[in-house]
């Protein structure tokens, strides 16, 4: 069966058309294991670090027996599988070499990740969560990001990173960042935010295989959302973005969760005969300036609803790129839904009010849809 | 050590020295677009330790990197060219004195975050290691005394030694990190005993005498290529210029020290030993003098003569695959 998801995917409807493709619902943890499993077939010099990414590191089990040396019959043990299970049961399919256990030291392992990619490996590091990307920014940022430039072309830094983002399972302020726009303003990296389980099967794995530093934001709140995956190995390009729903009303820009946010307002606004049109943009950077506009043409409205913190925010920055190119094309003032500009509290009630929800996109949409 | 190795010591070590005179010559001058930090004095550190490197292993150097960039084969027409901002440079320009890399020489890059460089080296060596090739591509960190203080350094040392990589750690304590003297910044004597907290061997070598670094490294690089892990080496050693070209180390520093180090310099060192152990005679040494002084007065006819880099360099090299839009 042949299908063309490059063509689904930039469609009049992004999702993809599933009849006639083999595939199965699967949460977003097992597309994303199921994706890291299918690269590390794929292409010998890929492998991953992380802190605990298989836990145990040095022992071994069999039948839920630890062993501190090896012995026959024994497997590396998997005691986590990973933050989030991200990368369970690798290590006892790829071995310790390919699915390598660090200590808490993310500027050394982001560093020595940056040195391995410029020497000829394609490294994953996953840093745990996003938060901690701070730790290690100074590689990231002044080495990862920067080398190719910096020298002239002569190199490349095939490198993967990814952490899990975002407020609402009581992590508080330092484990629930969705700083997206920090990565985004740097030259040279890419970053992607897949949202469901299929975008997560196709940029995961063109992330991977991308000769550029990329970085994927995987919002925790994404991790249990169930959706189709199809068999076939495909990936999305990196750098576009794809329609959600289509709708003649207003323009509803998501990324990451606040897609899911997005989807899910224009249904209930559909019931009072609001017509929502909605774009999941999927990659941050580079970032798909024309579906933007195109939506924006048809509907002349828009709704940006980031969870990140207003300032210098995403939604501040596709506020900019549609008031400077798509000025014609409004009839109404631009509308932010962000987070407000403070940290993510802890109490439950407060963290819900701080994440942008389906009531404030619903009042945001109201108040443009007549203007 | 044969003739040939003998006498790649003091042209390696000359050809540093010359550079670095020539380039902060050009830098007054007013053809280095930025400012440059001379490492005159240290010639000995990096032509030792690289005396034993091939094109397939890998360093990681510093803002004060012209000497390991000279030391691992970089062509100087080239560097002088990068410092000048010439499209002909090592990076087209781009970079500028403290980012000069060769990749096809296994330069990872001059870099101008201190300590940053030291997990590249690691990284490198860890390639090496997956690949099954450590015995013929290790990793060296070229860092000062003042990258000591870095977290990043400590990281890196745990790392290479938790996973026995290919590495050798090679500090070069010139005294002072800008103008912060050593003995304020750092809180043991010899930086070679930061090296007993991971496990790895800690050695301190005469950074004024080409042979015992030649001798210091050649044990460690040894070690590493036998799959031993890692090592750190502690170079003492000084510069003569100041932190950066404009710098006046007078400032900081007594003539006495000055003095003191000027007395051992490496190339006087490397003449007395090899004229005396008559491995080479005057004629040898001001015949590799000769030959250097007018490499360097070409190095710099060439960076002079080149072209600028075209303006739409400017935005190419950010992405590998991806240029299409100029915000």
């Amino acid at each position: 069966m042949t299908f063309d998801y490059s063509e689904a995917f930039r469609g009049s409807i992004g999702l993809p058309n599933t009849n006639n493709v083999s595939g199965s619902e699967m949460r977003y943890r097992d597309a994303f294991n199921q994706t890291l499993r299918n690269e590390l077939s794929r292409d010998p010099s890929v492998f991953i670090m992380g802190e605990d990414i298989a836990g145990g590191a040095g022992r071994f089990e069999k039948d839920g027996e630890v062993s501190y040396e090896a012995k026959k019959g024994y497997k590396p043990l998997d005691a986590w599988g990973g933050p989030f299970a991200a990368t369970k049961g690798l290590i006892q399919d790829f071995g310790p070499e390919r699915i390598k256990d660090t200590p808490i030291s993310e500027a050394g392992v982001l560093g020595a990740a940056i040195g391995a990619a410029l020497t000829g490996t394609r490294p994953v590091v996953d840093l745990m969560y996003f938060d901690f990307v701070t730790v290690a920014f100074d590689q990231l940022l002044s080495n990862a990001a920067k080398s190719r430039y910096m020298f002239g072309g002569q190199t490349k830094v095939p490198l993967t990173m990814f952490a899990r983002s975002g407020a609402g399972t009581g992590h508080a302020a330092q484990h629930s960042e969705s700083f997206y726009s920090m990565l985004v303003h740097i030259p040279g990296l890419k970053v992607v935010v897949p949202s469901d389980p299929y975008s997560v099967k196709g940029l995961l794995a063109a992330s991977i295989r991308d000769d550029d530093p990329v970085f994927l934001i995987n919002d925790k709140k994404l991790i249990n959302l169930s959706g189709f995956v199809p068999d076939d190995d495909f990936v999305l390009e990196l750098g576009k973005g794809r329609y959600l729903r289509q709708g003649s009303d207003v323009t509803l820009i998501g990324m990451s969760y606040t897609s899911e946010v997005c989807r899910k307002s224009a249904e209930t606004l559909e019931k009072s005969g609001i017509n929502c049109e909605v774009v999941d943009l999927l990659s941050l950077s580079p970032l798909d300036e024309d579906i933007i506009l195109e939506s924006v043409s048809k509907t002349n409205k828009v709704v940006i609803v980031d969870e990140d913190t207003p300032m210098c925010s995403m939604a501040s920055e596709i506020s900019s790129i549609i008031a400077d190119k798509g000025f014609d094309f409004l009839d109404a003032p631009i509308k932010k839904v962000n987070s407000p500009h403070t940290p993510v509290p802890y109490n439950r009630d407060l963290e819900f009010l701080f994440m942008p929800s389906e009531k404030r996109v619903i009042e945001a949409v109201k108040e443009i849809v007549n203007y | 050590m044969n003739k040939n190795k003998i006498s790649w010591l003091f042209s390696t070590m000359y050809r540093i020295r010359r550079f670095e005179e020539t380039m902060l010559e050009q830098t007054f001058k007013g053809n280095a677009m930025g400012v440059t930090h001379s490492s005159d004095g240290q010639e000995a550190g990096p032509t030792g330790v690289c005396a034993h490197l091939t094109d397939k292993d890998w360093i990681g150097s510093t803002h004060r990197g012209h000497g390991h960039c000279i030391a691992k084969g970089l062509d100087t027409k080239k560097m002088m060219a990068e410092i000048f901002g010439k499209s002909t440079g090592q990076c087209k320009g781009k970079g500028g004195s403290m980012h000069i890399a060769d990749f096809s020489k296994g330069m990872l890059g001059a870099n101008a975050i201190v300590g940053a460089s030291i997990p590249l080296a690691v990284g490198a060596a860890l390639s090496s290691k997956y690949n099954g090739t450590e015995k013929d591509s290790v990793g060296v960190a070229f860092f000062g005394d003042g990258a000591t203080g870095q977290g990043v350094l400590h990281e890196s040392m745990n790392l290479a030694s938790i996973w026995k990589l290919p590495v050798i750690f090679v500090c070069e304590n010139n005294h002072y990190a800008e103008a912060t003297p050593v003995e304020y910044a750092v809180s043991i004597e010899d930086i070679a005993d930061r090296a007993s907290s991971y496990s790895m061997p800690g050695v301190i070598a005469d950074g004024m005498d080409v042979f015992n670094v030649f001798e210091v490294a050649g044990e460690a690089i040894k070690r590493a290529r036998e799959g031993k892990g890692p090592t750190l080496i502690e170079l003492k050693t000084f510069r003569y210029h100041g932190h950066f070209h404009a710098d006046d180390p007078k400032k900081y520093r007594t003539e006495e020290e000055d003095k003191k180090w000027k007395n051992r310099d490496c190339l006087k060192i490397f003449a007395d030993k090899v004229i005396k152990g008559n491995m080479m005679n005057q004629g040898d040494l001001d015949m590799i003098k000769k030959a250097i002084d007018s490499e360097m007065l070409e190095a710099v006819k060439f960076a002079e003569e080149s072209p600028m880099p075209n303006s739409n360099e400017l935005y190419s090299d950010v992405y590998v695959n991806y240029e299409k839009k100029r915000y």
